[in-house]
């Protein structure tokens, strides 16, 4: 039987009903009392010292409260922004960490970057009295492009980096997989640019500071996906209160993707403003700001080989990537690149050798950090298109040359660290060729001929890392921060129940799918189980959400606490209904004593717990209120295979993704509706990097691409409806076996999408974004060679 | 500083604002309706749509005093005496939403494509027809289905849409 509300079923999400009638609590739909509003001078070079900022003009402009600079900053000893996550060169030294001010601190590294904040009545005073500020620029050369960032001549961005290199980090053995080609037979080169994108939550980043001078306490309220990770950054290392004079709450979220995990200037300036002021200071970003300040994702330029057998069977993979992280190091950009990137370069394959060098430099541009997938869709970009790409130079069906290479017994340690602990990579490539009938393809192919249309075929079996992580492991590699998490379980007298998590939902549906595990471990009604996130004056401390982790390490921490409260409650069950605490079962929301007619209903146990008169506090201490924290023993190793049809027309470029099949491996699912909604949503981001979304910055920094006028935000009409299935292995390090489903579709979508195309151009000359432009160029050598044979 | 008069979901209001204030932030700011949201500033996501007289606009792009004397419908307006418009049903049924930002413009935008085109909608026409409002979530695939799904439910019920 289906369950109703718990674990499996499709249960409709608690939280919409707010959201459907108008009643979400967004950063941007808080007011406080007397607030104020900020708006920020920025940097219109992308490299540039500062001569002087001259804001006499301005303050004397109606409704200006105050106008606050670097200078300020300093002199209140405000900390600069952080990079949590140290990386060491092959050399041994430590990263190249360039300082972060919030506010400029003598110069400018990006177009964007914060110069001074105007502080005014209304957001349109603060506006106004900003184009007064006057900003005496000595521009330096810009260091926008990739390619050329490191060359000899070209300018230092930070002094700490005279060539602009923040690391030079490798993993692998080098030896093992140089050996390994040289005895190869046949050996597939590619160069792959990972095309930089803009993350977009449709809810633009908003921040507002509220200072309480009789308690001598801050509040934030911030978009953020990890409150506590921010309050954690903001006292320890910024300085601006110790944690418990910071309080930060992060309200309703409209879409994170990553872009919401770090600590901003903007943020860090409204909340030392609030004080500074003496009155509340708000900040929204509006579009374009967003777009030239939010941190960007992805961004790779990579060298990649593979190393191949006379039977196609793999030997070892090669990879040199050069990583751009913008101007700045952003609180987890280090990692991205490295430990979220090279360690899944063996894909779902065995491949005995495996050397990633990655070359991480500074450009006078946004910082980079992690957009969803982190990492993880840069290695699956690499690896599944040198897998198609070797197929096709062997002349083997790329399916089957996939599958002679899978992983197919588990535990299973690649060469560069992770130990996958399950699946059924097979399995899944075979459900997957059936629901995508690529068996019918070849006929579908031949009716897109007589159309004038040329179709494709494209496979992305990816797989990535996730449930991060085991905190000292991640200590091991660099990490500032432990990646457990945290949950309290509070009963009510009346049975009714409170979760507060360190997780946080930012459209996840946590409230929903984290009740349902409550209502069906206690057997109460999931309309009596409250989700509680978002405020670190409620819940103690939290790692927050990203790296698909709240069900593998959220949940768990939840499963543990319950399994206190069902422990304590038994206590109390026992002792009310004189029984030892061995003979109580606990079922489907009753307590009873083994071999007798004796029960209690789980709400009259807690109210037994609270009332306390049937036991003495010698036997046991009154309440039902357990905490927990849950650190993973692994990562998990979601998995799946994806296959796209894309139909091509060469006369105008465009193209039709006309089929999308999708099988993941998730392990255990909670809510089927919102693992496919995630899927969804995942693909869709996968496409528009694989067709649409291209962020520009011109030779001098200048960023071309700052609105939804100028990205390609992915529309509905872009998009098509998508086939899912499920092949579940469960996880076997976290008691519920969930692996986590929130990145996989912006994984595995990029390259099914440039597999195809190029099996219907029949050559590899495309670039993402696959716009119709580039596709109509690509398309043009297609016909010229279907002329000539 | 100007005095602008409306009705919003069938109350009389009024505020006084600068002659520079959008529909949208006189929505937010003045009377608090914070359902209607921003996500750009190029009227290019639609977070911010809402009736004017029975049709759908983007407030973002509306000056309010333009909109002196009209019926304005937010998605606060929606439902009657506690009970959810169809369209609101059927985003929750069918999972039209994840973080919901989007969501308050993608029902109006919706309710008025109803109004325009029927209830019987293909997908196709319902994918052409939300060109004009951005998610980042959903994916667009659970917002189709809930459109398709809404604008057949509005169809049989008796209830007059979007309490123009």
């Amino acid at each position: 039987m289906t369950p109703t509300t718990g674990i499996g079923a499709p249960v409709r999400r608690k939280e919409d009903h707010r959201f459907i009638t108008g009643k979400g609590n967004y950063t941007d739909d808080i007011n406080r009392e007397g607030q104020t509003h900020a708006f920020f001078v920025r940097s219109p070079h992308a490299h540039a010292t500062i001569r002087k900022i001259d804001t006499k003009a301005a303050l004397k402009m109606p409704g200006v409260v105050g106008i606050l600079t670097g200078a300020d900053l300093a002199a209140d000893k405000v900390g600069g922004l952080i990079c949590g996550w140290m990386i060491h060169s092959k050399d041994g030294s430590p990263m190249k960490a360039g300082a972060h001010p919030a506010l400029a601190d003598g110069k400018v590294r990006y177009v964007g970057d914060h110069v001074a904040v105007v502080i005014a009545e209304t957001y349109a005073q603060a506006k106004d009295a900003a184009e007064k500020v006057i900003v005496d620029y000595a521009t330096l050369p810009a260091v926008a492009e990739l390619a050329t960032c490191t060359a000899k001549g070209v300018a230092s961005i930070h002094d700490v980096s005279a060539d602009n290199v923040v690391f030079d980090w490798h993993l692998g053995d080098k030896a093992a997989t140089d050996a390994a080609f040289k005895k190869a037979k046949h050996i597939t080169r590619l160069d792959l640019v990972n095309n930089r994108l803009v993350p977009n939550a449709m809810e633009p980043r908003a921040a507002i500071g509220d200072y309480d001078s009789g308690e001598d306490a801050f509040t934030l309220y911030t978009t953020s996906q990890n409150p506590h990770v921010a309050r954690l950054i903001l006292s320890a290392f910024i300085g601006i209160a110790p944690e418990h004079k910071l309080r930060v709450i992060a309200p309703d979220v409209g879409g994170g993707f990553g872009s919401k995990i770090y600590v901003y200037a903007e943020e860090t300036v409204c909340v030392w403003a609030a004080k500074k002021v003496g009155r509340p200071v708000k900040w929204v970003a509006d579009r374009t700001e967003e777009f030239l300040s939010v941190a960007h994702g992805r961004d790779h330029m990579t060298h990649a080989e593979m190393a191949m057998d006379e039977g196609g069977k793999i030997l070892a993979v090669r990879v040199k990537t050069r990583a751009n992280l913008g101007a700045y190091l952003s609180t987890f950009a280090s990692a991205v690149p490295t430990y979220l990137y090279a360690p899944l370069l063996s894909g779902q394959y065995d491949i005995p050798a495996i050397y990633a060098e990655v070359e991480a430099v500074y450009t006078n541009t946004a910082p980079v950090d992690a957009y969803r997938g982190a990492g993880r869709p840069e290695a699956t970009f690499v690896v599944e298109r040198l897998m198609e790409v070797a197929a096709r130079q062997l002349g083997q069906d790329p399916a089957k040359f996939r599958m002679k290479n899978f992983i197919s017994k588990w535990p299973h340690q690649t060469p560069v660290i992770m130990m996958y602990d399950a699946g059924d990579y097979s399995g899944t490539m075979k459900q997957a060729l059936k629901l995508a009938d690529v068996a019918g393809f070849g006929k579908r192919k031949r009716e897109s001929a007589k159309a004038g249309k040329l179709r494709g075929l494209g496979y992305s079996a990816y797989i990535e890392a996730c449930g991060i992580a085991p905190s000292a492991a991640v200590g091991s590699l660099g990490a500032g921060v432990g990646l457990w998490e945290s949950a309290e379980v509070r009963v009510n007298p009346v049975g009714t129940v409170e979760v507060l998590t360190g997780s946080h939902s930012h459209g996840q549906g946590h409230e929903t799918t984290f009740a349902q595990l409550v209502a069906g471990r206690l057997g109460i009604p999931i309309d009596q189980v409250a989700i509680v996130h978002g405020d670190t004056d409620k819940v103690q401390m939290g790692m927050g959400t990203y790296g698909s982790r709240s069900g593998a390490v959220g949940m768990s921490a939840i499963v543990k606490a319950l399994d206190k409260v069902e422990a304590k409650a038994k206590k109390v069950a026992a002792l009310c209904m004189e029984a030892a605490e061995a003979d109580i079962d606990f079922k489907d929301g009753r307590f009873s004593v083994k071999g007798t007619d004796k029960s209690m209903a789980f709400g009259e146990v807690a109210l037994q717990a609270y009332v306390a008169h049937k036991f003495t506090g010698e036997q046991l201490e009154p309440g039902l209120k357990e905490g927990a924290f849950y650190d993973p023993t692994n990562f998990t190793f979601p998995a799946g295979v994806h296959i796209c049809e894309v139909e091509i027309d060469p006369e105008t470029g465009v193209t039709k993704v006309a089929k999308w099949t999708a099988i993941d491996d998730f392990g255990t699912i909670i809510n089927p509706m919102i693992v496919e909604g995630q899927v969804h949503g995942g693909i869709a981001q996968g496409i528009g990097q694989a067709l649409h979304e291209s962020t520009i910055y011109d030779k001098n920094g200048q960023l071309l691409t700052a609105s939804f006028m100028d990205y390609g935000m992915p529309r509905a009409d872009d998009l098509p409806s998508y086939a899912l299935g499920f092949n579940s292995t469960p996880a076997p390090s976290n008691p519920l076996g969930i692996k986590g489903c929130g990145e996989a579709g912006a994984i595995a979508a990029p390259p099914a999408v440039i597999n195809a195309i190029t099996d219907a151009l029949g050559h590899e000359d495309i670039a993402m974004p696959a716009t119709p432009q580039a596709v109509w160029k690509a398309a043009q050598k297609t016909i010229k060679t279907m002329a000539a044979e | 500083m100007s005095t602008a008069s409306m009705t919003v979901n069938g109350k009389a209001v009024s505020g006084t604002i600068e002659p520079r204030t959008l529909l949208v932030q006189f929505l937010r700011d003045n009377l608090r309706l914070t359902g209607t949201h921003v996500g750009c500033d190029t009227s290019q996501c639609g977070a911010c749509v809402v009736h004017v007289d029975g049709k759908a606009i983007k407030s973002c792009t509306v000056l309010a005093m333009s909109c002196e004397g009209a019926s304005i419908t937010t998605i606060e307006g929606l439902a009657k005496g506690g009970v959810l418009h169809p369209m609101q049903e059927a985003f929750r049924e069918h999972h039209g939403l994840q973080c919901g930002y989007c969501t308050p413009g993608m029902i109006m935008a919706a309710i008025d494509i109803v109004n325009r085109k029927g209830s019987s909608l293909d997908e196709h026409t319902i994918r052409e027809e939300l060109e004009g409002n951005i998610c980042r979530c959903t994916g667009y695939h659970n917002i189709v289905k809930a459109v398709e799904a809404g604008a057949a439910a509005m169809g049989k019920t008796p209830h007059k849409m979007a309490a123009e």
